[in-house]
Parts: structure tokens; C-alpha cells; sequence
């Protein structure tokens, strides 16, 4: 399924097209498109600048830092990492969970799967989808929701509000949470933070319900254009539960093929490297994963929301398992083939999220105090949980002094890597192909993107980053026209 | 109950300088001063217009590679600006999202920039960055001695 468009014949012939950064979404991602002189899309990447070097930064500390220290890695889903740390730490110390222990993590982890979901949906992606792909810059912005559609945007923040709430009290603390350890967690719920938030969840609930009304009514307005755009088959991989049920916090890897044909089913995360290699390119630094019974031209694959609910076989909440159905009946299921349709299943995930919070806060295990378990001691262990984004593995090896000697993680992102340049490839042919690129031309490959909703980068910003520059280079290298946005969100040629 | 004043830093800690946000809070808290809530996070984000809930003055607190050094201190306003499309808003973005979402104009708000140079993962803050910091607090000791509606602004 290797796009045509990775890599043309004779790039030295064409003009670059740049768009750098990618905005709304976190980190530094640069696209760049190279056009012949006719206008045509010869070639289509989608870069990632910067090298992290996470491993490095984990490597030779004492383990017990390791799920706290991790969170620093990315400011947008701290909890994901904390809890896929805890879950490979669980198995160096030899623990089994007691329920109180992973209800709570649980809680945390939708609390985390809630906020994620809102603030993607009603703030970074609902501009585009209320107001149009290519419509005016100055209105597709989240002022433009607030100011059009006012209650929808302060649903948005309060879901999001709730579920920063989930983890501050599951976690200690609004930011840089200790509440998972390794063998349990150390903070149990009181009776008193239980009802607090019990005191607003079915609202929270049905807020999400209004969420998957919202993102099913745009698909029946725009059926044909939502359907199409950047569309493309792709094989899927998500954890699923042993009865087959959605389950974000824990199970086995299922595979998928574009044509829905099984490849592994219930595998033992602990020995993922058997199912899945990971392969390099020369023009970025973000690694291309790839399940290794179809080898790496072949066998990229698709992670997150659109993948997860289409690869269970149930989810194990009535509000969004009905959502589930409808979903996949609706139009003849061509939206759960479709990129944009990521959206859509980010929010029947926002609804299980909120669904499986208030199922857990009336679970009498919830506010119980035993926390913790230890066993025997291992050297390795692997943690992998359903991000928000997707797939999240954490993967160490400790020596006998306790210290962390090797590390490796691969992120939601990175597994969606060519699934994302599929993506704007598709989207470029479709609609660059023999026009002039315009502003609103050139956010359609931000759209397709933003669906993936990645992660590129961590936590690092500075006051007055974040400018978007796109330039048109010609063959010789001179630049033929350069789009600048600047910082109040005006664009200047 | 909800205290008057606020101070919210943000920022990474384990990225060099992006430190200086939580670092000053962390100093801040410390002194355990009456009426004074902190609050921290990697980034700001919409969610945070609600914790300027009937404050009567706010101390946002951030690192900058803009800012001279040691630091700038300004009231700042609401605006629009293209952080509305990012994992990472401005000040000045979550004081327009307060205004939007309440109707009415957030409480005095200032924005104190540290001076900061480098942001590596897995780096401490370096020893200019440390400096200017100290400069800051002795600054904002100042700003949360202020009178209700007082101006202090360094720029």
C-alpha cells in the first residue's frame, strides 16, 4: 500500500511547497510538497524535525522514578505515559494488581481519554468542521465556535475541566501526578472526592452524547466530501479485551488487514517485537512501524479511535456500544473507512470514556485502601495502554542495582506515522492537483492530519512560537512566493 | 474558597529553562503567603480561563526566548491570536476565552516573562536562567504587596 507519492522520479525538476510547522497539532511537523510545472503533486511527506531522545533521558535512572518522570516527556498526555510506565514496571516488580489498584487507574485513564477527546474535538478540530476546510482563516478558530455556537464551546471546556478533575484525584495533583507506582498506586479515592465527582458525571455524559449527535450530523450534511477526503484502506492494530470488548487500559493485540482478515488476536504485549519491527527513512526522524508478517512496504498499519472501534467487538457500555453500531451501519459503514471518520469514533470514545468513569464511581472497589502488591522480581518488563491518540508502549530492562538500562518507547504517533503521510497524499492529490495553493487549500493537509489528532513533540514552548511559513521553491531553489502566518493568526504573502 | 490572587506558571520541568515557570510557583508556594493560590501545568489550555474565577488579580508566569533579560513584566489584555489553534494558548488566548465564555472581562492580568535560553530534554536550567529568576521573585514580591488595581508593570 506504499503510496506513489513518497518519493518521486525526478525531484530535482519540481517546486517544494513547505508547510512548517503543522498547527493544531502538538510539536514540530513540517509537509512539503513538491509540484512540477503544471501544478501536479509529484510528491507528498510529512516530516518530523526534531529528535527527542527519550530513551536517553530514562536510561540510567532508578526505576521506581521511571512513571513520574515520564510524564515530562509530553505535556498533552502525561497520564498516558505514567500509566504505561506503571504497567511495565508492574511486571519488573512481579505485581498483580488488587482491584481497588487498576479501578484507579482505570478512573485516571479515562479521566485522561475524556479531556484528550474534548479538547481535540470541540477545540482544535471543530473550527474546520463547523466552518469549512478552506474557509475564512480569521472564523476558523475556536473565537469563531465561541461566537457562533457559544454553548457548544463551554461544553467543551467543562468536559474537559472534568476530566483534568478525574486525575487530580486519582493522581495526587492536577500536573506531574504520582499516583501510579509500580505494584499499585499510592492514593486511594475518599468517599467525599467519589461524590464530588459523582455529583456531575451524568451530566458529563450526556454532553457526550450531544458530542456524537454533533459529529453524525456534519457527516449527514457532508456525506460525499467527509466520506472521500484523504481516504484510504489501511490494516489496524489496538488492544482489545479478552471477550473481545474495547478495553483502553489493558489486553491483547488484535490485527487487522484493510479487508478485515485476522492476523494475530489476543497476542501477549509482553513479546511485541515478535508482531511488529519498526523501519527508518532517510528524510525523517520519526520511525515507520510495520507488523512483520507483511514486511515494511506492506505492512504499516493505523492506530487510534477510527482503528479501536472498529476492531472490538463490542464496547462494554450500552451509550456508546449503540453509537458503536450505528456507526458502523451508517452509509453502508464507509465512514469508519474514512479518515474524517476518526472524529467521529473520538467521540463515541469520549463516551465510553465518560460512561466507564460514572460505572467506576459507583463501584464499591473505588474507595478501597488496598493499593498495593509486589512479587517476584524481573529484569523486563513492557506496559502498553490505548492512549488517546493509540497504541502506547513503554518497554524496559533494569539491572540488579535497580537502575533503568534500557528503554524503549513507541508513541500513538509514531504507529501512525505513514498512515498520516497516506493520508495528506491522498489529500493533495484530491485537491492541489493543478491548482494554486492558497491558504485554504493548504490547511486541507492540516485537516487530514489533525484527524490523527498526533503528538509530534513534548512539552517545550516559548512565547511567540508557533508561526506557519509556506514556501514555493523553484527547481533551481530560488523561492517563487513564500505564505507567512503570523502570530495574531493574519497571513502575509 | 477561592483566594484573590493567583499565580500560574507553566512549563516543563525537565526541559532546561521551560523550568522557570514551575520553579518560580514551587518558590512562591513555598512562602506560604495568605490569600496566594499557585498552580502549575505543562501548557495553558482553555480549561485554565476557569481558574481566574473571581480572583482579584492574576501573575501568569512563563519562560520566553523573547523576553529581555532577566525578565518582562506587562498587564496584558484578551486577544485572539493564533494560539487558539494549538495544544499551547497564550495568556492573552485564555483571557479571551473567560471573556467569551462569561461575558464579561477577566479579572487584572499580568504576564511576568523569564529569560530563558535553552530547552533540551533531560537538561536542568542553566545558571542565567537561575538569575533571572531570582530577579523575577524579587519583582512579584513586590507585585503581590500591590494595592487591588495597582500597576506594576517592567517592560
Amino acid at each position: 500500500m506504499t503510496s506513489e507519492l513518497e518519493t518521486a522520479a525526478h525531484p530535482e525538476n519540481l517546486r517544494r511547497v513547505a508547510i512548517e510547522p503543522v498547527s493544531r497539532v502538538e510539536g514540530h511537523g513540517k509537509v512539503t510538497i513538491l509540484l512540477d510545472d503544471d501544478n501536479k503533486v509529484r510528491q507528498v511527506r510529512l516530516h518530523i524535525v526534531e529528535f527527542r531522545g527519550f530513551e536517553r533521558f530514562i536510561q540510567g535512572r532508578p526505576y521506581w522514578e521511571v512513571p513520574v518522570m515520564v510524564q515530562r516527556l509530553c505535556g498533552i498526555c502525561p497520564v498516558s505515559h505514567h500509566l504505561a510506565a506503571s504497567k511495565a514496571l508492574d511486571m519488573i516488580v512481579g505485581a498483580k494488581l488488587t482491584p481497588t489498584a487498576e479501578k484507579l487507574r482505570r478512573l485516571m485513564h479515562y479521566g485522561q481519554i475524556l479531556q484528550s477527546h474534548a479538547l481535540h474535538f470541540f477545540h482544535l478540530a471543530s473550527p474546520d468542521l463547523l466552518f469549512g476546510f478552506g474557509s475564512d482563516v480569521a472564523a476558523r478558530n475556536i473565537v469563531g465556535v465561541v461566537a457562533a455556537l457559544p454553548e457548544v464551546a463551554k461544553k467543551g471546556v467543562l468536559l474537559r475541566k472534568y476530566g483534568q478533575e478525574v486525575i487530580r484525584h486519582t493522581a495526587g495533583k492536577r500536573v506531574h501526578g504520582t499516583g501510579s507506582v509500580p505494584g499499585g498506586v499510592n492514593k486511594a479515592l475518599t468517599i467525599e472526592e467519589r461524590d464530588l465527582l459523582l455529583k456531575d458525571i451524568y451530566q458529563m455524559v450526556a454532553w457526550s452524547r450531544e458530542a456524537v449527535a454533533i459529529i453524525r450530523g456534519l457527516f449527514e450534511q457532508n456525506l460525499a466530501e467527509y466520506n472521500a477526503f484523504g481516504r484510504f484502506d489501511a490494516h489496524g492494530m489496538s488492544l482489545v479485551a479478552a471477550s473481545g470488548a474495547m478495553d483502553l487500559y489493558h489486553g491483547g493485540l488484535r490485527a487487522r488487514t484493510a479487508d478485515g482478515k485476522t492476523l494475530f488476536d489476543h497476542f501477549d504485549y509482553s513479546r511485541y517485537w515478535d508482531v511488529v519491527a519498526e523501519d527508518v527513512k532517510p528524510w525523517s526522524y520519526m520511525k515507520f512501524p510495520f507488523l512483520k508478517s507483511l514486511g515494511a512496504d506492506a505492512g504499516w498499519y493505523r492506530v487510534g479511535p477510527l482503528t479501536r472501534v472498529a476492531n472490538c467487538d463490542f464496547i462494554p457500555t450500552p451509550l456508546a456500544e449503540h453509537e458503536r453500531k450505528e456507526f458502523l451501519a451508517f452509509d453502508g459503514g464507509h465512514p469508519a473507512g474514512a479518515t474524517l471518520g476518526y472524529h467521529w469514533a473520538r467521540m463515541i470514545e469520549l463516551l465510553h470514556a465518560a460512561e466507564s468513569i460514572k460505572d467506576l464511581l459507583h463501584d464499591e472497589d473505588i474507595t478501597g485502601t488496598d493499593l498495593m502488591d509486589q512479587g517476584k522480581r524481573a529484569d523486563r518488563g513492557v506496559g502498553v495502554i490505548e492512549a488517546p491518540r493509540g497504541t502506547l508502549i513503554h518497554h524496559y530492562r533494569v539491572n540488579e542495582d535497580d537502575q533503568v538500562i534500557r528503554a524503549n518507547l513507541i508513541v500513538s504517533t509514531t504507529h501512525n506515522n505513514q498512515a498520516m503521510n497516506e493520508a495528506i497524499r491522498q489529500v493533495a492529490k484530491q485537491y492541489l492537483d493543478g491548482r494554486e495553493v492558497t491558504e485554504g487549500l493548504l490547511n486541507h493537509i492540516e485537516v487530514a492530519i489533525r484527524c490523527f489528532d498526533p503528538c509530534l513533540s513534548c512539552a517545550t514552548h516559548a512565547l511567540g512560537q508557533m508561526p506557519l511559513e509556506v514556501e514555493l521553491v523553484e527547481a533551481d531553489g530560488t523561492v517563487a512566493s513564500r505564505l507567512s502566518k503570523h502570530g495574531d493568526g493574519s497571513f502575509q504573502r | 474558597m477561592t483566594l484573590p490572587l493567583l499565580v500560574f506558571g507553566w512549563g516543563n520541568p525537565s526541559r532546561g529553562d521551560d523550568a522557570l515557570g514551575p520553579l518560580f510557583v514551587e518558590r512562591i508556594e513555598a512562602g506560604k503567603l495568605p490569600g496566594v493560590e499557585c498552580l502549575t501545568d505543562f501548557q495553558l489550555q482553555v480549561e485554565h480561563a476557569l481558574d481566574l474565577h473571581g480572583r482579584q488579580r492574576v501573575l501568569f508566569v512563563d519562560a520566553s526566548l523573547e523576553a529581555a533579560a532577566p525578565f518582562v513584566a506587562a498587564r496584558i489584555a484578551p486577544a485572539k491570536d493564533a494560539s487558539f489553534t494549538t495544544h499551547a494558548m497564550t495568556p492573552q488566548a485564555v483571557l479571551q476565552v473567560y471573556r467569551d465564555l462569561e461575558d464579561e472581562d477577566p479579572p487584572p492580568c499580568w504576564l511576568l516573562a523569564i529569560r530563558g535560553e535553552r530547552f533540551e530534554l533531560g537538561e536542568a536550567p542553566g545558571a542565567e536562567a537561575r538569575q533571572n529568576l531570582e530577579a523575577a521573585l524579587a519583582w512579584a514580591m513586590q507585585w503581590l504587596a500591590m494595592p487591588a488595581g495597582g500597576s506594576d508593570d517592567r517592560s
